[in-house]
C-alpha cells in the first residue's frame, strides 16, 4: 500500500463573526497557502478534491457547491464534497490515492456559522421524529453528558475548568485562536451556569472560518521537493444516533478507531482532540489512553475555536504543523461529528 | 419622487409529498396520538423507547413492541434558564434523559419545573398529554415532577 504524506497545511483565524464575507472569500486565501506551500499553482496541479461543510449552515440545498468557485470551474477537476468535518474528506482522499485513482489531493473544509442559531441548527440533523421536533439543542445533549460524568464520580467540575483553562494558556500561542488567556481554573469555577451543569466555559465559541490541506503519495512530496509528514493509521467508528443506547461517558467508537489506526504502536507526543466540550476532552483522553508524555491540544483545541466542518481537519493539520517544526515525532488527530461524540475519526501522523 | 410600488406575493414553505414513518416509529407515533407510550425489545431483551427499527448491536430487524409506563425516572438533565425561541417552553426548564416505568432505556424529553433546584438525577416524572394529540412527538407536552 502506498505511504500517505501531508505536505501543506492552512487555516483562517476562527472569528466570531467575518460579517459579509462569504463562503468563497473564506475559502480562498487558505488554498492560496495550501498551494504556496506546496509549490503548485492551482487546483489543476492536484489529481483530486474533496470538501466538508455543512448545507444547514448556510441553510440551502447544494450550498456547497458555491465553495467550488474557490477552486475555479475550467478545466473540469475530479471533486467530491462529504456532508461532514472534513477530516472525512480527507479519508475520502486518502481511499481515492490507495485505490490508484490519485497521487495527490486537496481538502478544505469551510463554516460560516455565524449568521443561524447553531445549537438549534445542530439540533435539526438530529433523529427527524423523535428528537428534531423538540429542537433539543446540541449543547443542552452535551450538559447531560456531563451530568452522567459528574453524577457518576468519573470527572469533578474541577476536572473540566482545568481544560478550559489550560485551553485557554495554550491558545496564547496560537495566532488563529479566537479565544485565548490567562484564564485559571478557579476563574472558571466562578463562572455562573450557563446550560447547567456546563458553564459557558465549557462550550465552544461559534466561529467562522476555514482550512486547507495538501496530501498525496510519498514519491510525490519527494518529487516537490517539500517537508512532509506520513499517514500511518486512519479509522473511524460511529456508535448508534439513539443517545439513550450509548455509554455516554466513554468513547467506545473511539476507542476503536484508536486501534484500527495503530495508535498503540509508538509513543505519542502530540494529540489534538476535537472536544467541543471540556468534559469531552477527558473522555477523548481516556479513550485513547494518553498518559502525561503526551502534549494535549497545545493549539488550545476548538474550545479556543470551533470551525464547523474545518475543526477536524485542523486538528489533523496542527499535529502535521508540529512534526514538521520539529517538536514531535509522532501524533494523534482526533475529529468528530453528531451529538456527544457519536461518530469518530482517528489520524496518527509520523515524522518521514 | 412617487413611491414604487411594491409587489408583493405570499409564499408558504411547502412539501407535495407525505412521508410513510413505517411500521416501528409510525406504531409508536399513532399510540401517541391514542395517549400511550410504547417501546420494543432489542436482541438482548432491553425494552427501548421510542422503538427503534433495528437493533444498533446486531442489526436485527425488531417487532416485538412493549407497553410502558407514562411515569419514570430522570438517568441525567440539563437546565435551561434562558430558553431559546424554538424551544417548546418559553418558562425555564430542564432537558432530561427519562427511564419510563417498563423501559430500559432512557429516552430524550422535556420537564417542567419551577427551578433548577426542585430537579435532581432520580426524581420521578410524568408525562403531560397535549390538549390535541396528532400523532406527532410533541403529542407528550413534556413531562412533570411527581
Amino acid at each position: 500500500m502506498k505511504d500517505i504524506a501531508i505536505v501543506a497545511y492552512n487555516q483562517s483565524k476562527a472569528v466570531s463573526d467575518v460579517g459579509p464575507c462569504n463562503e468563497v472569500e473564506l475559502i480562498m486565501p487558505v488554498l492560496a497557502e495550501v498551494f504556496s506551500q506546496a509549490g503548485i499553482n492551482n487546483a489543476q496541479d492536484v489529481d483530486f478534491v474533496c470538501s466538508g461543510s455543512c448545507d444547514y449552515l448556510q441553510g440551502a440545498a447544494f450550498a456547497f457547491v458555491a465553495g467550488v468557485d474557490a477552486l475555479g470551474a475550467v478545466p473540469p477537476i475530479k471533486e467530491s464534497h462529504v456532508e461532514m468535518d472534513a477530516a472525512w474528506a480527507l479519508y475520502e482522499s486518502m481511499l481515492k490515492i490507495r485505490m490508484g485513482h490519485a497521487d495527490s489531493a486537496l481538502i478544505y473544509g469551510f463554516g460560516k456559522s455565524s449568521p443561524g442559531e447553531l445549537p438549534i441548527v445542530l439540533s435539526q440533523q438530529l433523529d427527524p421524529y423523535y428528537l428534531a421536533p423538540l429542537w433539543v439543542d446540541t449543547i443542552a445533549l452535551a450538559a447531560m453528558q456531563a451530568r452522567m460524568l459528574l453524577d457518576q464520580g468519573k470527572i469533578s467540575e474541577r476536572d473540566m475548568a482545568e481544560v478550559v483553562s489550560r485551553s485557554r494558556r495554550n491558545a496564547r500561542n496560537n495566532p488563529n485562536a479566537q479565544l485565548a488567556g490567562d484564564v485559571s481554573p478557579e476563574d472558571v469555577l466562578a463562572q455562573p451556569s450557563y446550560v447547567s451543569p456546563l458553564r459557558k466555559a465549557d462550550c465552544p465559541p461559534v466561529s467562522d472560518g476555514a482550512s486547507a490541506m495538501i496530501i498525496c503519495t510519498v514519491e510525490k512530496a519527494k518529487s516537490w521537493g517539500v517537508p512532509y509528514a506520513v499517514i500511518s493509521g486512519i479509522d473511524h467508528r460511529i456508535e448508534s444516533h439513539n443517545m439513550g443506547m450509548r455509554d455516554l461517558t466513554d468513547s467506545v467508537s473511539t476507542r476503536l478507531a484508536a486501534e484500527g489506526a495503530g495508535l498503540g504502536d509508538g509513543p505519542v507526543d502530540v494529540a489534538e482532540l476535537y472536544a467541543p466540550f471540556s468534559h469531552q476532552e477527558i473522555v477523548l483522553t481516556r479513550a485513547l489512553g494518553l498518559g502525561k508524555e503526551t502534549n494535549i491540544n497545545p493549539s488550545g483545541g476548538v474550545l479556543a475555536g470551533n470551525l464547523m466542518m474545518a475543526s477536524g481537519l485542523s486538528r489533523i493539520g496542527e499535529v502535521f504543523n508540529r512534526i514538521i517544526a520539529g517538536d514531535a515525532g509522532r501524533g494523534v488527530a482526533h475529529a468528530t461529528s453528531g451529538p456527544c461524540l457519536q461518530h469518530n475519526l482517528v489520524t496518527v501522523v509520523e515524522k518521514a | 419622487m412617487s413611491q414604487p410600488e411594491i409587489l408583493n406575493q405570499a409564499f408558504e414553505l411547502g412539501y407535495t409529498y407525505t412521508r410513510s414513518t413505517g411500521p416501528v416509529v409510525g406504531r409508536f407515533l399513532t399510540e401517541l396520538r391514542d395517549r400511550n407510550i410504547v417501546g420494543i425489545k432489542a436482541s438482548d431483551g432491553r425494552v427501548v423507547v421510542p422503538p427503534m427499527e433495528y437493533d444498533p448491536d446486531t442489526a436485527e430487524e425488531l417487532s416485538e413492541f412493549v407497553s410502558v409506563g407514562q411515569e419514570g425516572e430522570i438517568v441525567s438533565w440539563a437546565w435551561i434558564k434562558e430558553p431559546r425561541e424554538a424551544h417548546p417552553s418559553e418558562q425555564p426548564f430542564a432537558w432530561a434523559m427519562i427511564k419510563l416505568d417498563g423501559a430500559d432505556v432512557p429516552m430524550i424529553h422535556w420537564v417542567r419545573a419551577d427551578g433548577e433546584s426542585e430537579v435532581s438525577t432520580g426524581a420521578r416524572v410524568r408525562a403531560v398529554w397535549a390538549d390535541e394529540t396528532i400523532g406527532f412527538m410533541t403529542d407528550i407536552n413534556g413531562f412533570e415532577l411527581v
